[in-house]
This record gives C-alpha cells, structure tokens and sequence, in this order.
C-alpha cells in the first residue's frame, strides 16, 4: 500500500497513474499549494490529505475546481487501537491474568497521516468537468490530538451539517462556525465520544460475548436428557 | 427529573413561534409534533414544525430513537458477522444492504466472485429493489387518501419475498452474501416462477399508473409540491430516484458498477426534470418496471459455474482502506471499510441513503403545508433504519 503513495513532491512520477487523478492533483496543487500533504490513488478512487487548516480551502477547491458537485459524507477515523482489544473475552475473565498486553503503535492507512484523530469527506462528480466525468476524492485532513477541531463544511455542502454532528457527537471533533453543533443521535445529557477507541463497549466488558463459540453441540452429542 | 438539552430547545422554539402573531390572519404560532410515531414515517422519526398558521416556519427532524450503534459494533465483530447487523438498516431491501459491504471486502482481500455469483447477486439485488419500492408506490397513495394502492403493494410484494424466500430462507434478512460468492444456488426451478414474478410486477405498476398516476387529486397534491432543484440536491448528498427526479442524469449501476453485472444489459436510466414529490413517484414507477426487464434480462443470460469462490474458512482482510458503493433501493448506499489485518474490520463508516435524502427536509419543508408536509416526507422514501443505522 505504502509503495502507491506518493507526496506531492515527485507527482510527475507516478507511472500508469489514472490521468484524471493526476490532473486533479496538479490543479489541487495550483489551488492550495503547500496545503496538499499526499495522496493515494487505488481502484478508480482517489484519496488526497491536506493539512487541517485547509481543510474548508480543499472543500471549495473540491467543488468548484474539480467539478466534485455531489456530496457524499463527512467523518472520522481514530487510529487509536483499541486499549480494549478486538478480542471477545469479557473484563471479569481477566482477574487473575490482567488484560493481555497490546500494541498501542498507531498505524495509519492510505494517505498517511500523522495524529490519532483523522476526518475524511468525500465528493463525487456527477457530470462532466474539468477533472473527467465520475472522478472521486476522499479528503483527509490529521487533526491534533489537543482539542480536534476543523472548519466547517456547511458553505461548501449544505449536507455537512448533519455529518458534522454525528462527526462532532461520536468522536468529539468541534467543526468551527458549525451554528448548530449538538447531538444527532444520542440523548442530550449523554457524556463521552462512543466511536473513539477509548469508549468501552460496554455490552462487550461485562458479559462473554455469547457468539464466541459459533457452534453449538448437536442435540444427541450433548450427553444429557434429548 | 433532569431537563435535557433538547427539551429545552424545544421549548424555546415553542415560546418563539408563540411569540409570533400573524398579522394578516392573526393566528398565533404553535408548534406542531408529528411522530415519533406516525404512519407517515415508517418507523420512529420525529418532525418539530413551527407553524404560521397552516405553513410551516421552521421543520427540525429530530431522530435518534432508533440508532443502534452498527460502527461501533461493527469493530468489535468479524467480517461474516458484520453482515447479519448491516441487514437490518435498510430493512425492506436488506439483501441490497449486503453487497456494498461484501463488495468492499472482496476489494481489500482482492478475490472476486465466480461470474455466476455476479449474476445472482445482482438478481437478488434487483428484486430487493422491487419489494422495496413496491411498498413506496403503494404507500404514497395512504398517504395522499388512496388505501387500495397499499394492499396490491403488500398482495404483489409478497411474490417478490417468495422469490428472495426461496433462494436464501429469510423474507427480509437474507444474510446470504459471502466474500468471495454466495451461500448457496438457485433452487430448482426458481427461474420460471420469477419470471412469473416479474409479470406480476409490471402488472402491478400499470395498476398503479392507472390508479395515480393519472388521478386528479394525486396530481394536485404532488405537482409542484416539495421542489428540490439540482444544485440542492446535489450540495445536500442526495441519492436514488430523489437526485434523479430533480433532473440529475447519474446512476452508480450504470456509472460505477463495481462487482455487478449491470452493464452488461440493456437498460435505461430513469430521469425526471421537475424535482417535485410527482416527479420522485414518477421516477420510481418507471425504475420498477425497469427492473423487472432487468431481472428477465439476468435470468435469461445467467452463466453456469461455481458460485463461492476459493476462500480461507477464517477470513482475515489484508490492511488497507476501500469504499465500495451501489445504488441500493433507497439511493447510494457505500460502505467505507479501514482494515488492519485481522478479523474483524478496524472501521466501518455507513454511508446510508436515507440519512442524507433526509437532512434536505429542513430546507424542502420551509414554508410549505402541514398536509405537504406528509407529501413531501412521503415521496422522498426514507427508512429509520437507514437514517440512525
């Protein structure tokens, strides 16, 4: 995967790249310049990180200069691996042992990245534009790890909006100069981000988790009264 | 008992639209709560509307009351386990909820499905399409007064759910997608009863066509009514026959088909220039009708061949990111997947359809009738469990 990427740096020197991706790149890089930190092109779709600060730029630049005129969604990545594990024995199971070590390194995916909390959107184009009918970008942008925060999207695509409270709800990222930034989803009095790695499942902590064992003895093997 | 954050807005609003006298009519404002529960929004949607008289001010959806939480429970499940949770959002088309995610899957672990398993998913894909919008172009009618539309709807989608019941033993929850093919062929003389099937449906939309369509009262309440122009539709994410309706000639099945077969029949994408609730009805009728042809097409040139193709029994997807969407039932329905490596995925985000066909309403609703209202909500075709997964 790694081997794809590509900074902006040495972007003439991409073989066999997608032609519409590369031209989208060079008029990226016209348009915010320094802003633009990689990029990834995989299958027909095209992933660009840009700095947060950018982050509204990259939107407009997205919409108006590429012709990427359908909004798709807005949210985010915690790379954080889980301090719980993906594994499915419950809390009360580790009494004696203690939680079993884990790797706690944060591996980021395509694009790169460099903090814990990622926000991506994506956009399509629907008709013909400068960029080539049906091209596609997937924006990234790292944000810090002290207080995530981001413009927002709203004057970009309308349809932010309800992304960016989900986004805001679930993983605690503010968007700034969102006008109506509060729960989507949950109750209004619940605390906590539930999509951070670091929120517990807490169905999961408490009771095994009852499809460990996906298969169940036969009738007749069981040994007791059939 | 503790005030919520939300109750108190609530009553802000309301003591703003009290607030509020209309000069002309001198009415007072009051606000109106349609749902949670309400025919009208197939499930537990609730709707805020500040009313001026009969049009409505300001129409705040407020949902939630259904959301499960399927990215969070997605990272702690493995990937053949995700697909019995990712059945249930869109729950009247949930074989068409499969394939993006399984699709996605395929993309990381780089296996493809046999050519058969192409077809007969892309099949099932359709005639989930059918039992989904069959019910639309049934239930608009309720809401518009016309109750018989709704019974042939339930009498003919009951063929359709025969069909998906015989091939994968579950009506709505097939769970019946693999990564890498399905779970099992056609059963034995499956192909003549679907043609059957697909008779039955044409009858079915000349049936409605005939009803509504050219119906004076239907006309008169959809025409004109909800109008969403491109630019709109476009900026707020909308997808399926709701972007088509509003003149937007764009069709993931045509344009992106990524592991369905789509492109290899003879079809036509549906558009319409209006953009008004007549228009998203119109569009669905004839995306229907269109399916059915489609589905004939697939069964007469569905190839022979294994249908699974050669994969691990314990599944672990290679590290890496894919977003894999299809044009689902109720629009664009993507699944963005982040892998690791292991068993389970690491992040699933759930683009859903209805989620973003429905966050135009605050815009669409301002303004409008308390009876458009219903209109409206009606023939932009949401599922709640599509809106808060």
């Amino acid at each position: 995967m790694s081997e794809t990427d590509v900074s902006n740096a040495d972007v003439g020197e991409t073989a066999q790249a997608d032609p519409r991706h590369t031209a989208a790149i060079a008029t990226l890089n016209e348009v915010l310049g320094e802003a633009v930190l990689a990029h990834h092109s995989q299958r027909g779709e095209l992933w660009v990180r840009v700095h947060h600060e950018a982050w509204q730029r990259a939107g407009f630049a997205l919409r108006d200069d590429l012709g990427c005129r359908w909004f798709d969604f807005l949210s985010a990545i915690d790379w954080l691996p889980s301090p719980f594990g993906r594994d499915m024995d419950a809390e009360q199971d580790w009494p004696t042992t203690g939680p079993p070590a884990r790797d706690t390194a944060i591996e980021v995916g395509v694009a790169g990245g460099e903090t814990r909390l990622q926000v991506f959107a994506r956009a399509q184009a629907v008709e013909d534009n400068p960029g080539g009918a049906n091209l596609s970008v997937t924006l990234k942008a790292d944000l810090p790890n002290e207080n995530p925060a981001v413009e927002t999207w709203i004057p970009v695509f309308a349809g932010a909006n309800w992304h960016e409270r989900e986004a805001w709800e679930m993983f605690g990222i503010a968007f700034i100069g969102h006008p109506d930034l509060r729960h989507i989803y949950l109750p209004g009095e619940f605390e906590g981000h539930p999509l951070r790695k670091d929120f517990p499942l807490l169905a999961r902590r408490v009771k095994p988790w009852p499809g460990l064992v996906d298969v169940e003895d036969m009738p007749s093997t069981d040994g007791g009264a059939s | 008992m503790t005030v919520t954050e939300r109750e108190q807005r609530a009553f802000i609003a309301a003591a703003a639209a009290d607030a509020r006298v209309n000069v002309e009519i001198e009415t007072e404002g009051m606000t109106l709560n349609i749902g949670p529960q309400h025919p009208a929004t197939h499930g537990t949607l609730r709707i805020v509307a500040r009313l001026d008289g009969e049009q409505v001010v300001v129409a705040e959806p407020i949902m939630g009351y259904m959301h499960r939480g399927y990215e969070k429970l997605a990272e702690v499940r493995t990937y053949p386990q995700v697909t019995t949770l990712i059945n249930r959002i869109d729950w009247l088309g949930s074989f068409a909820n499969e394939v993006p995610f399984i699709l996605a899957a395929e993309q990381l672990m780089e296996v493809e499905a046999p050519p058969r398993a192409a077809w007969i998913r892309t099949i099932l894909f359709e005639l989930s399409r059918l039992a989904n919008i069959a019910l639309f172009l049934g239930d608009m009618g309720v809401q518009l007064g016309a109750i018989t539309p709704v019974f042939f709807a339930f009498r003919d989608r009951e063929f359709v759910l025969n069909q998906i019941e015989s091939v994968t033993g579950g009506r709505f929850h097939p769970n019946f997608d693999r990564i890498g093919g399905l779970k099992d062929d056609l059963p034995k003389g499956w192909i003549e009863e679907t043609r059957g099937v697909m008779v039955k449906m044409r009858n079915f939309c000349d049936e409605l066509e005939a009803l509504l369509m050219g119906n004076e009262i239907f006309e008169a309440r959809t025409r004109g009514v909800g109008v969403i122009p491109a630019d709109v539709a476009l900026s707020y994410g909308l997808s399926g026959a709701n972007l088509r309706a509003s003149g937007v000639d764009w069709d993931l099945r045509r344009d992106n088909p990524c592991g369905l077969v789509h492109d290899q029949l003879d079809w036509k994408v549906w558009t319409h220039p209006d953009g008004d609730s007549f228009a998203r009805y119109w569009v669905r009728l004839q995306e229907t009708r269109e399916a059915t042809y489609m589905v004939e097409q697939m069964l007469d040139g569905l190839p022979a061949g294994p249908v699974m193709a050669k994969v691990p029994v314990i599944i672990k997807v290679p590290a890496g990111e894919a977003y894999v969407a299809t044009e689902n039932p109720l629009g664009v329905m993507g699944y963005y997947v982040v892998s690791k490596g292991d068993l389970g995925p690491f992040r699933v985000k759930i683009r859903s359809a209805s989620f973003n066909n429905i966050s135009v309403t605050p815009w669409v609703l301002r303004g409008v009738y308390v009876p458009d209202v219903i209109t409206i909500l009606a023939s932009l075709y949401f599922i709640l469990g599509d809106i808060d997964r």
